[in-house]
């Protein structure tokens, strides 16, 4: 298990060549990339804020609960913060096991939480001003379905 | 004496991240009516409790949790990560 919290960026595809080729064996391996999205096309930059020592604490919990749900040979979970331009990557989660649904499901699952369960908040500067992203119903609804 | 964070637009409310409380206050609620009655910035980031969430000690709760033995408690708006 592998979990970053970092202001740095980094390439999504360098870090699931490293984690594919560290789950040699492994058969499916499943990644998302959350990339900062300019809806109105007024977006300066997305500066996302964390609480340090939590963020690491909540990702370990809900990377250790997707171990102890699927059958995993691996999790990778990276997750910046500090201000990012639009297209830039906020996030990736990698998931392998040796069939595809079990890393698929974590995936969805470590996602799920990811998103209201870990402390992360999101603030959006654009040209109309900054506001801070709300919270959506169907993000904690999502987590029924676990 | 607890450590209390604040972020996101509660920090931005309050109008600091983190504060050293001298507090007698038994539960999370007992802690939120002290900080209340302390000045209108207060009693505006914690006007709605629906609207925001706690944690002690860096693990979520809710606001009836205990306080006896904690060091740190945090206040903020639902989590936005991913």
């Amino acid at each position: 298990m592998e979990i970053r919290v970092q202001s740095e960026t980094f390439l999504p595809g360098e870090e699931l060549d490293a984690f594919t080729a560290r789950v040699d064996g492994a058969g499916a391996v499943v990644s998302f990339t959350g990339i900062v999205r300019d809806d109105s096309g007024a977006l300066a930059e997305m500066v996302i804020e964390h609480y340090p020592g939590m963020t690491e604490r909540a990702l370990e919990k809900i990377a250790t609960e997707a171990c102890e749900r699927w059958s995993l040979a691996d999790v990778l979970v990276i997750h910046r913060f500090g201000p990012l331009a639009p297209n830039e990557q906020i996030m990736m989660v990698a998931t392998a096991s040796r069939h595809r649904k079990d890393a698929f499901d974590a995936a969805e699952f470590l996602m799920d939480y990811l998103k209201s369960r870990a402390p992360f908040w999101k603030k959006e500067r654009s040209r109309d001003g900054d506001s801070w992203v709300a919270a959506r119903d169907s993000d904690e609804d999502a987590l029924t379905r676990w | 004496m607890i450590d209390v964070l604040y972020f996101a637009w509660v920090r931005e409310r309050v109008g600091l991240p983190k504060e050293r409380v001298e507090t007698e206050a038994e539960t999370v609620a007992q802690l939120v009516e002290e900080l209340r009655g302390r000045e209108e910035r207060y009693a505006l980031a914690f006007s709605d409790l629906s609207a925001l969430r706690v944690a002690v000690d860096q693990e979520l709760t809710d606001f009836d949790a205990p306080l006896a033995g904690a060091r740190e408690v945090a206040f903020f708006p639902p989590m936005t990560g991913g």
